[in-house]
């Protein structure tokens, strides 16, 4: 029988938890950042390396190396911002944390300003969080009270502030270039790269951008036994436990916290308790709706970042959404479509045309206008989108046009066969 | 002079502490521009005029046009006022495989009107929305600044009955 392996949600599963700091402190929060502050900063990186963990936003880098490119010795401040835009269709992870156990995801947020020498974080939160928003603002302002926050924290010679940054409704902000644009006050657009973040990132200056979940781990991984047993819960590469959002046609649709060597079926079917009205399972798009669509005879994979790599289709946020066997694919496909078309921010051609033809041609099908040539050129107009703009919108929305006319090809042909 | 007192006005004593703490968390004040729109939103019910925009413009020492960059860049912002209570529909992926779309044409009949539209009385105003990040929770809606999830048409009917009231 698989079970949640807790450690993000350890004390989010307790009935009688109160998300208060008292509440925190009482189940051994904070000891984790008093044992780092008497840690180098550069011990604390190697020790995030060590525990491989691999950010958790979406595309899998190694957190340790991240931080460890973060320019060293320059005359600007260093910056930490935490990503809580979580806007990936399928993804509701980020929000759990935030809500339930905000002080956790704030240590491990605190540790990581720590190890890059940064003085004052900000949390870039998407704008509709609002209970996010008020729950993160009362956790921080009981760490200022107490302390925690501010000058010296725990007699240290460290100070640090936190501000949480309200975005104001974009999807394209999550993507760390766009993210920062966005927190300096304009439009959010993906800047061209290089130079990377770690060089100059916000107004400038050297900055790191990590998932709101990649920094919840840190006050385990940090914590005494934490790198060993961090790594002791997945195959190698994979380590650790991740949240996995799951949703669709699922009889127990929720978000749990899973070792990272469980297999898609035994989360469909244990973990989800399986196919709500005992129908049969068609598919899932495994890791948000960026990701390539998988078929229901391809769940027998271990649910990670190599795993999923390895089948052509990728882990992402690790949102699962499952679809059965009533479901109508090019439908399906219009909506996924239609969100990269909306949220395409314009600046490369083959993003902002391509979303909007290869929309169109689906609308086609769904007006019984499809033919084996449409199906060909949506093929095409997606290939023209891969890796031909300046972020990784382009891929997202190029990646499940091409996996459902691959994987369900009949299900188009349907729309004209008929005829 | 005339311009610069109206201008004042517009925030009353406690928003323009709020706007003065915001400013104080950034390097630069262009940092705070989108959290003071935010705000400017919320103490003109709901949406932007061009006054306001001047007003936080001066703010955050940044050109009108800069602004009005920001402001049509982002959903949240609205330059037409919504209704009092604004029904925000998700009809995103996993809110669509369990019923966003139906839920959004349900709450559209119900209040005889469009999504993007405001019923004649002023008391709602629908958006269709992309993922809300509620997502295993579906279908899920804001009313404003609330969530509500797992929405079936007779839950929302329920709901804008009580709102009605
Ligand atoms: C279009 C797009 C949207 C993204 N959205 C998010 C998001 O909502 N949250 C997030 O943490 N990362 C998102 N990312 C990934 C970020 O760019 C970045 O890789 C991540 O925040 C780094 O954190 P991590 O290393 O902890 O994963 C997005 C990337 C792209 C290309
Ligand atoms: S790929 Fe799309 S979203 Fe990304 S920068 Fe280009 S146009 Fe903008
Ligand atoms: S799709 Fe509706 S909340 Fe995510």
């Amino acid at each position: 029988m698989v079970e949640e392996t807790l450690v993000l949600f350890k004390n989010i599963r307790k009935p009688e938890y109160s998300k208060t700091l008292e509440g925190y402190k009482k189940a051994g929060g904070f000891q984790t950042l008093k044992k780092v502050f008497g840690m180098k900063p550069e011990k604390v990186i190697q020790t995030v390396k060590d525990s491989g963990i691999r950010g958790r936003g979406g595309a899998g880098f190694p957190t340790g190396l991240k931080w460890s490119f973060m320019q060293k010795g320059s005359s600007k401040p260093s910056y930490l911002i935490a990503n809580a835009d979580e806007s990936e269709p399928g993804t509701c992870k980020d929000r759990e944390l935030m809500l339930k156990d905000p002080h956790l995801f704030l240590e491990g947020m605190m540790i990581g300003c720590y190890a890059v020498g940064c003085h004052h974080g900000y949390i870039y939160i998407r704008g509709e969080y609002f209970p996010a928003i008020k729950s993160l603002n009362t956790a921080i302002e009981e760490l200022y009270a107490d302390g925690l926050l501010g000058q010296d924290p725990m007699g240290s010679d460290f100070h640090l502030d936190l501000t949480v940054h309200s975005g104001a409704g974009a999807y394209i902000c999550g993507e760390e270039s766009a993210l920062l644009d966005s927190l300096e006050g304009k439009r959010g657009q993906p800047r061209v790269k290089p130079p990377f973040p770690a060089i100059s990132g916000f107004n400038g200056c050297p900055t790191s951008v990590n998932n709101v979940e990649t920094l919840a781990y840190m006050p385990f991984i940090l914590g005494d036994g934490g790198v060993d047993a961090f790594k002791s819960f997945g195959p190698e590469n994979n380590s650790g436990t991740h949240l996995v959002s799951l949703s669709g046609h699922i009889n127990n649709p929720g978000v749990y916290e899973l070792r990272m060597d469980v297999s898609m079926r035994d989360i469909i079917y244990e973990i989800g308790g399986g196919i709500r009205n005992g129908k049969k399972l068609k598919g899932v798009i495994p890791g948000g709706s960026s990701s390539s669509v998988m078929t229901a005879d391809e769940v027998d994979v271990l649910y990670n970042f190599d795993e999923l790599a390895n089948i052509d289709t990728m882990l992402g946020s690790s949102a699962m959404m499952v679809f059965d066997e009533d479901t109508d694919v090019v439908k399906l496909l219009l909506r996924i479509t239609k969100f990269y078309a909306h949220e395409s921010c314009g600046q490369c051609t083959p993003c902002r045309e391509g979303t909007h033809w290869s929309r169109n041609i689906i609308r086609d099908f769904l007006k019984g206008n499809g033919s084996d040539e449409k199906l060909k050129r949506l093929d095409r107009v997606g290939g023209n989108m891969l890796g031909t703009t300046l972020c990784a919108l382009g891929d997202a929305a190029a990646l499940p046009i091409q996996s459902f006319v691959k994987k369900f090809p009949n299900d188009f042909r349907k729309y004209y066969a008929k005829k | 002079m005339n311009i610069l007192k109206t201008r004042i006005k517009l925030f009353s004593k406690e928003i323009q502490n709020q706007v003065n703490e915001l400013l104080s968390r950034y390097p630069i004040k262009q940092n705070a521009l989108i959290p003071i729109l935010l705000l400017a939103q919320k103490e003109n019910d709901g949406w932007l005029t061009e006054e306001w925009m001047k007003h936080v413009a001066d703010c955050c020492e940044v050109p009108l046009t800069q602004v009005e960059g920001v402001v049509t860049f982002y959903t949240m912002f609205r330059l037409k006022p919504p209704g009092k209570y604004h029904l925000q529909v998700c009809t995103c992926v996993p809110c669509c495989l369990l019923g966003g779309t139906e839920l959004l044409e349900y709450t559209e009949k119900k209040l005889k009107t469009h999504a993007g539209y405001t019923t004649a009385d002023g008391l709602f105003s629908i958006e269709e929305m992309e993922c809300l990040g509620a997502c295993s929770y579906a279908p899920a809606i804001i009313v404003n600044e609330d969530y509500h999830e797992q929405v079936t048409p007779e839950k929302m009917e329920k709901l804008i009955n009580n709102l009605s009231k």
